[in-house]
């Protein structure tokens, strides 16, 4: 039953994976103006350009090009980066780990503080914790991130400067920090190049983790430090939202019969609350956190660029001023794919909590 | 607030109804006046739209204004309040000097105007487009549905700023390219709330006597069916409009949305953000106008839904 529903909502995900290579190939098709120069430059002579567009295949007919385009994102080629010269994959392969290491904090800091607010907030329901949790997430929400973030570094990084919670305001690790990955730690014989390789790079950029593994203490408390202010700043709005949620979803439970029946059984509050009511309020919650996902990628652009961490974000909105579109293209497939991924994860996690969805 | 029951109108009481009939507006006003969080926003909103309204009479100085030459103020000059101690001999600006020597103030006022005809514009713009796609499809259902529910979906596939940076970029920065792509990104959650009523409705009794009494399909859409959706399109409408602002802020934050020297909160928040060191006004001002007009709108949809939220009657 369980794996039919898996299928099932894989299936259904390829309509909307063809739509997105569709949008952002129209996209790219619709930038006003000469498609070689855009690409390679201003510069680019004639003779350059005829080749360019033989090559890319920009003489035949349109629904040809989409062809080569989407033969071209399966064998994982986004095109070359006019501002680095480089694969636009190797590019993302490089910042990725920046952005992954930034939203996965930002999402913890928001559910381990959100749900367990919301939750003290339902249960002490229209006590001052719950007016303060309220206003705080009525607050939260409204937040632009971007403002957040400098103000956050205005407070910690400039008015605290001289105290023991001083916190970095911009990069990723202190200067002169040793970064050693781990499978230069461990002495690994890794090939070159290669799936094995990409994925090794891949953990080896991830600061926490790499650090974690090569037991590399003073880098992790390094990490931490820089990473605080940017995941609070992007983890503010999610955990606003899952407050809201987990609150109203909480309060919609704790009034149904089976927990005044578990209470009158003689079941501990904390039982009741942990073991059955939460359990049932998880569904809406989860929603939240899928839409969530969105708001935190999105929200990692404005982050990104604030707190000066070259991750996925800083890079896109560096390349749209500076009109790489290889990289604008590129990077919002694979943002696009990674979001559907996850909503993907969302809906199978909905099945697996809620077995009735799986009979739909 | 969910569990609350107001005895009054628990029992139905068909004689007090026929003597009396009270409107559905009526009850959502009275129900939306007795939150408190509503009544703040609706107040911050009255506010705002007074602001927006008069800005060219009570901002103090014209906002695009270099004041170079005209007072002795300085580049980034912190804010100077005459009732805070300020030497009377200065001259008064409450919110300090922007970086090209204009009243942040006078600025800050004429934003409000902006900010606000974005949020409605876009809102306007993507109800429009995304009631007529919904109520198609649900009307129609089979392929049209299928078709306009997919791209939707598509849609709904892109994180929404992404989404909307990336149509600007193809646009051409520019605030009204900005409003195009927020209005566009946010065009599907209108079209599934309408869905959503229309197929609710589409097969009750009323409807089909509609179309047994000879009415055209014009006809049972837009005057049968569709004031069904028009409460949850309304909540929606509310809160989007506090979306709207902050994902423009967010694009102009960004240089995609309005250009200098517009006084949008968003640029010139952006324009400032490297001083918020050494001249964090500049930077807290505009931020803190945009956060209080998105949670204005929070509070008042908030408000709408639960009032217009028939399961709390």
């Amino acid at each position: 039953m369980m794996l039919q529903y898996i299928l099932r909502r894989l299936l259904s995900a390829i309509p909307v994976l063809f739509g997105i290579l569709l949008v952002t190939f129209a996209l790219a098709r619709m930038i006003p103006g000469d498609p070689c120069r855009a690409m390679l430059g201003e510069k680019a002579t004639q003779a350059t350009c005829d080749r360019f567009i033989r090559e890319k295949g920009l003489d035949k007919p349109i629904h040809e090009q989409f062809f080569i385009y989407m033969k071209d994102i399966a064998r994982g080629d986004f095109g070359t980066s006019l501002r680095f010269s480089q694969p636009v994959t190797r590019i993302l392969g490089e910042r990725l780990p920046t952005t992954v290491e930034l939203s996965f904090s930002a999402l913890l800091i928001s559910m381990t503080v959100g749900i367990p607010l919301g939750i003290i907030s339902a249960v002490r329901h229209n006590s001052w914790v719950d007016v303060l949790t309220m206003v705080w997430a009525n607050i939260g929400v409204s937040m632009p991130v971007f403002w957040l973030g400098l103000m956050l570094a205005f407070v910690f990084s400039l008015l605290l400067k001289d105290t023991f919670l001083w916190l970095p305001p911009s990069g990723r690790v202190s200067a002169g920090m040793d970064t050693t990955a781990f499978y230069v730690a461990w002495n690994l014989n890794l090939p070159e190049s290669g799936f094995l390789r990409a994925i090794a790079e891949f953990i080896g950029r991830l600061n926490i983790l790499n650090s974690l593994l090569t037991g590399n203490w003073e880098l992790l408390r390094d990490s931490v430090r820089h990473l605080i202010l940017p995941a609070v700043a992007l983890g503010t709005i999610p955990m606003a939202l899952i407050a809201r949620m987990t609150r109203s979803s909480m309060l919609d439970v704790l009034g149904q019969d089976y927990v005044r029946t578990a209470r009158a059984k003689g079941v501990r509050m904390n039982q009741v609350i942990l073991k059955h009511a939460f359990r049932n309020a998880l569904l809406p919650i989860i929603t939240v956190l899928g839409l969530s996902l969105g708001t935190l990628l999105g929200g990692a652009v404005l982050t990104e660029t604030i707190f000066g961490l070259s991750g996925v974000g800083r890079i896109l909105y560096e390349a749209i001023t500076a009109r790489d579109y290889a990289i604008v293209q590129g990077f919002t497939v694979v943002i696009a794919v990674f979001f559907v991924t996850l909503n993907l994860i969302v809906d199978i996690s909905y099945a697996y909590i809620d077995p009735r969805i799986r009979l739909n | 607030m969910m569990n609350q029951t107001p005895p009054t109108i628990a029992k139905l009481d068909a004689d007090a109804i026929s003597l009396e009939s009270v409107s559905l507006w009526n009850i959502t006003w009275r129900r939306l006046f007795k939150r408190k969080s509503s009544l703040v926003g609706l107040g911050i909103i009255i506010a705002l739209v007074f602001i927006a309204l008069t800005a060219q009479w009570i901002a103090p100085y014209d906002p695009l204004q270099v004041l170079i030459g005209i007072e002795d103020v300085k580049m980034r000059q912190a804010p100077c309040i005459h009732l805070l101690g300020c030497p009377q001999d200065q001259p008064q600006h409450i919110m300090g000097i922007d970086g090209n020597v204009r009243d942040q103030f006078s600025r800050l006022l004429f934003g409000t105007r902006l900010s606000l005809i974005v949020g409605f514009s876009t809102v306007t713009f993507a109800i429009v487009i995304g009631t007529v796609l919904g109520a198609l499809g649900g009307y129609f259902g089979g392929w049209i549905d299928n078709i306009i529910m997919r791209v939707m979906d598509v849609l709904l596939a892109f994180p929404s700023l992404l989404l909307a940076i990336a149509i600007v970029t193809v646009l051409g920065p520019g605030l009204i390219n900005a409003l195009l792509a927020i209005g566009i990104v946010s065009i599907p959650s209108y079209a599934r709330v309408v869905r959503a009523s229309v197929l609710s409705v589409r097969e009750m009794d009323y409807v089909s006597a509609t179309r047994a009494l000879g009415g055209g399909t014009f006809q049972i859409l837009f005057m049968r069916i569709m004031p069904n959706a028009l409460t949850p399109l309304i909540v929606q409408g509310t809160l989007g409009i506090g979306t709207a602002i902050l994902d423009a802020a967010a694009l102009s934050f960004l240089g995609l949305g309005a250009q200098p020297p517009t006084p949008e909160w968003g640029a010139m928040l952006g324009s400032e953000r490297n001083q918020v060191f050494t001249a964090p006004h500049l930077v807290f001002f505009p931020g803190f106008a945009i956060m209080l007009t998105v949670l204005a709108f929070n509070l008042l949809g908030d408000g709408l839904r639960d009032a217009l939220d028939p399961r709390l009657k």
